[in-house]
């Protein structure tokens, strides 16, 4: 078991692509961190450099308290899952999961004692005497994890393991994964684009974009404090409402004003306009949002909705001009695009709201959150001050 | 594809394409098997008779002697041995060597690779009379000549362009992810070779192996070049004492080659039944 420092990390590809620039991760000792961020973002870049498949341009690498960075893949101590798994077609379960075994000159009494021993513990017992073209995309996947663990390694590296599995058994390796490495009390350094696996596994997530860190916190403190508009806009489903609204003096407090809703801003502000960020779950119809500090509502017309049993996903327009993420190569990640906005609230579903009539909507005020309109970064990120649940366990 | 026209069979137009295939098809296999035929009839005949016409297609008298004086008017198997000594070494050598630099090829990063390859394919382009010469000059500065080392040593160097691509392409339908894998599992660039790559690529070796060695059991040139010593000659070259200035013992001529070509049939059909099997081995996903 150890902890993987990477430091000052930059990757730049021989064609000149910049993969990873300047990146400083720290994985703890028995922790599972969850890097996430879209295709292209340097996410399998930094596990493949971990693993030693790749050698930094700069900075440096180090598991435990020795660097790395030059030691070669095998002398590393650590194992990895692919998201196509690997698997060697001309052997059997057995052999795949031997394989590691066999390069430790381990014998040939105890390497057959540890592949049951952990096949037992996946419960694959009976796949062993099968050829991996044999099995079901979830069983290779268990053979993949078997062949991992199989070498007891200091850390555990996964490149998307469950991407080619269909939604039902994601949900269920998920959730074996956990167990797993709550099991091994191994790290694990988990490399996915799909923020709810991130969200779900990690004990911390590493959010990235073009190559750069945007936040590492847990799961819960990347989605109620996004660091910056990428995050606030890549996480959630459907994501933050991010509206670019005018600062205004009121009553000697300074607040952002969309529409009817009045955001009491942090102290210090100076620009003129302000991004306001507030979730669809933190916009309801009064009356169904329940305990909220609620502003006055305002009266909007509905476009459209989506019902998820729940709740209804109301979508109605604003006359502010929108925040738009940007998909392309530019070093900035958003765009203030035209108004007005079309702004997603999540309605309780009891509310029965058809499209097309009109409504007032209310905005729990004290959940929104702010960035600055020129940088993208968050302005007085309030973090909780004491990490004690709100709801006691009886 | 052939499934799908066999369903679209009643539609005219496919079926007269099957038809005309067809008959393209039956009139090569006659256009390669009529010389064997010819070759096989007259092997079993008696001299006098292998020059009638019309063409004695199934000999009037079978003369099965042919085939054991054939093999001893000459020393049949003193050259099939020396054809076997040449060829085992050159097959082992164009495998073991050709495996190797294709693998490098395929999997290898380094400066210079790539432009490398394409030397090496550009070989592929060089018909074999063009290095003839200074070959030969070379072999005989190295007092080679008259041994049988010019036909084997060339094979253990890199084992022909052709062989090497053949190989690297095979290489390249194997997913990086299982190297990558053994490598960080602690696996040296050997052990994979020896464990993950050629377990997978035997298709494409016995492909290797068996042009190699019918290409080298049936060349004439490199051993009518470089073998001085009669006592040295392979098949090939042996199976001409069959013919002097005045006259050709055809009947003979043709038992012995016969008997020449039965190793290329043999290792045919054995490559035939790895291939199938390789590719079943190999079936991903």
């Amino acid at each position: 078991m150890a902890a993987i420092s990477l430091t000052g990390v930059s990757k730049t590809f021989t064609d000149g692509t910049v993969a990873i620039a300047g990146l400083t991760l720290e994985i703890g000792d028995g922790e599972l961190l969850a890097v996430l961020g879209p295709s292209g973002c340097g996410k399998s870049t930094v596990l493949r450099i971990v693993a030693g498949l790749e050698v930094p341009t700069e900075g440096q690498v180090a598991i435990g308290d020795q660097v790395v960075t030059e030691v070669a893949p095998g002398a590393r101590d650590l194992a990895i899952v692919f998201q196509d798994y690997a698997l060697y077609p001309h052997l059997t379960v057995f052999d795949n999961m031997a394989f590691p075994l066999k390069a430790k000159r381990m014998k040939r009494r105890a390497i057959d004692q540890r592949v049951r021993e952990v096949a037992a513990l996946l419960g694959i017992e009976a796949l062993l005497h099968r050829r991996p073209r044999a099995l079901s995309g979830g069983e290779r996947q268990r053979v993949a994890m078997g062949r991992a663990i199989v070498r007891s390694p200091s850390a555990f590296l996964m490149d998307e393991p469950l991407s080619n599995l269909d939604a039902k058994l994601r949900v269920q390796l998920r959730s074996e994964i956990r167990t797993l490495h709550r099991e091994l009390g191994a790290t694990f350094l988990y490399v996915t684009h799909d923020q709810t696996e991130a969200l779900t596994i990690g004990d911390r997530v590493a959010v990235m974009r073009r190559g750069r860190l945007q936040q590492v916190d847990d799961p819960q403190q990347v989605y109620d404090f996004p660091a910056n508009l990428f995050v606030a806009g890549f996480i959630g489903t459907p994501p933050m409402n991010l509206l670019l609204a005018p600062v205004e003096q009121e009553k000697g407090h300074q607040v952002a004003r969309v529409g009817n809703w009045r955001f009491p801003l942090p102290e210090g502000v100076q620009a003129s306009e302000i991004v306001v960020g507030i979730r669809p779950e933190h916009l309801g119809v009064p009356g169904f949002l329940h305990g909220y500090e609620s502003s006055s509502a305002q009266e909007v017309t509905v476009l459209e909705t989506e019902t998820l049993g729940s709740v209804s996903l109301l979508h109605f327009p604003i006359e502010v001009r929108p925040v738009l993420l940007r998909d392309d190569a530019s070093s900035s990640s958003f765009v203030v695009g035209d108004s007005p906005t079309v702004v997603i609230a999540a309605a309780d579903a009891q509310a029965r709201i058809a499209a097309g009539s009109r409504v007032a909507i209310a905005a729990d005020v004290s959940r929104a959150r702010f960035f600055d309109a020129q940088t993208g970064a968050a302005v007085g990120q309030r973090r909780p001050v004491s990490t004690t649940p709100c709801v006691k366990a009886l | 594809m052939t499934a799908s026209a066999v369903v679209l069979g009643p539609r005219p137009s496919g079926r007269w394409a099957r038809r005309l295939s067809a008959v393209i098809i039956v009139a090569g296999v006659v256009a390669v098997l009529l010389p064997l035929a010819w070759m096989l009839s007259t092997s079993l005949k008696p001299e006098s008779q292998v020059f009638r016409s019309p063409i004695e297609w199934i000999p009037s008298t079978f003369r099965v002697e042919n085939y054991s004086e054939a093999v001893t008017l000459i020393p049949f198997w003193r050259y099939a041995l020396n054809s076997l000594i040449v060829t085992v070494p050159v097959v082992i050598g164009t495998v073991l060597t050709s495996t190797a630099v294709a693998y490098a090829f395929a999997r290898m990063r380094a400066p210079g690779l790539r432009p490398l390859f394409f030397l090496v394919i550009a070989a592929i382009m060089l018909p074999a009379e063009v290095t003839l010469v200074p070959s030969f000059l070379l072999f005989k500065e190295l007092g080679w000549v008259g041994t049988y080392s010019p036909l084997i040593v060339p094979a253990w160097l890199g084992g022909g362009a052709f062989n090497i691509f053949l190989l690297r392409q095979y290489f390249l339908t194997i997913p990086r992810e299982q190297d990558e894998l053994a490598r960080v599992e602690g696996h040296s660039f050997l052990s994979i070779l020896l464990r993950v790559i050629i377990p997978q690529s035997w298709p494409a070796i016995s492909v290797v192996a068996a042009l190699t060695f019918v290409d080298v059991w049936n060349d004439f040139l490199g051993p009518l070049i470089y073998l001085t010593d009669q006592k040295l000659y392979t098949l090939p070259l042996g199976l001409n004492f069959y013919k002097d200035i005045y006259n050709t013992q055809w009947a003979h001529f043709m038992a012995a080659s016969l008997l020449a070509l039965l190793p290329c049939i043999v290792i045919f059909f054995l490559a035939q039944r790895a291939f199938t099997q390789g590719v079943v081995l190999t079936g991903r996903r």
